[in-house]
């Protein structure tokens, strides 16, 4: 299976449901589209939920830090949500744990958007 | 187990299997075989997309196989060589936020050994070492 991406407005926030695997190919450039896309409408408040996310390479990761980078660039903010545990190690041997603001309740990632 | 693959991402996928395959039947973990897949899964990407540049002419051998508590993969491609001996380091604050130069520093941080050499006349030989752990 490849990725399925799903967004849905939790009042000013853009909420996208990532589902699959998020890698080189359909997957990574599925989610390219889907955040370009939403920066392109002035949607400023992101919250990428990856619960579902089952597999992450080296261009999947790529193409968060490229997310969050365009998002950041047009003014807006980028979040990450419930990182199952593989997606998490990644973020933290790679050393990007700590560039994402990652919540693991999305009522509490809700509310850290000013 | 040898096998020549297509310069694609299908076959991308199709040398992760066999290798977890592979990894699963020797007994690896499943912590294990997730790590022995995103290595491979990295190593033939760079072996397609950088070494064989989706080149339908050119192939990519792999081998995989277990010998004792060794377990080792080699994926070659048919390109012009990589450098894998000057690569930025993408820990280092100023490349945090690139989009990639990550594949490699995975590689080396889920296998116990990795090293490349070049072949003649041209392209690149990966080899991928993990050792089982009695348990």
């Amino acid at each position: 299976m490849s990725v399925k991406l799903s967004t849905r407005q939790v009042g000013d926030v853009s909420v996208v449901d990532v589902a699959g695997r998020i890698t080189l190919g359909e997957g990574s450039s599925a989610l390219r589209e889907t955040l370009r896309d939403m920066v392109s409408k002035n949607q400023k408040k992101i919250l990428l939920n990856l619960g579902d996310v089952s597999y992450i390479d080296s261009s999947g990761i790529g193409e968060l830090v490229s997310g969050f980078t365009t998002v950041t660039n047009s003014g807006g903010q980028l979040k990450l949500l419930n990182l199952n545990k593989r997606v998490k190690d990644l973020l933290q041997i790679t050393k990007l744990y700590t560039v994402f603001d990652v919540h693991d309740d999305e009522a509490g990632a809700i509310r850290s958007f000013a | 187990m040898e096998r020549s693959l297509d310069s694609s991402l299908e076959s991308v996928d199709h040398a992760e299997d066999l290798a977890v395959g592979l990894a699963r039947r020797a007994g690896f973990d499943e912590e294990d075989l997730i790590k022995i897949g995103l290595a491979v899964r990295e190593s033939m990407v760079n072996a397609v997309v950088h070494g064989n540049r989706y080149n339908t002419n050119k192939k990519v051998r792999f081998a995989a196989s277990m010998n004792g508590s060794r377990f080792t993969v080699r994926i070659a491609d048919e390109g012009e060589g990589f450098d894998y001996a000057h690569l930025p380091d993408p820990l280092a604050p100023e490349n945090l936020l690139r989009t990639s130069g990550r594949g490699i520093f995975l590689i080396r941080s889920f296998m116990d050994d990795f090293h490349a050499r070049r072949l003649e006349p041209g392209g690149t030989e990966v080899t991928l070492v993990k050792f089982a752990v009695s348990k």
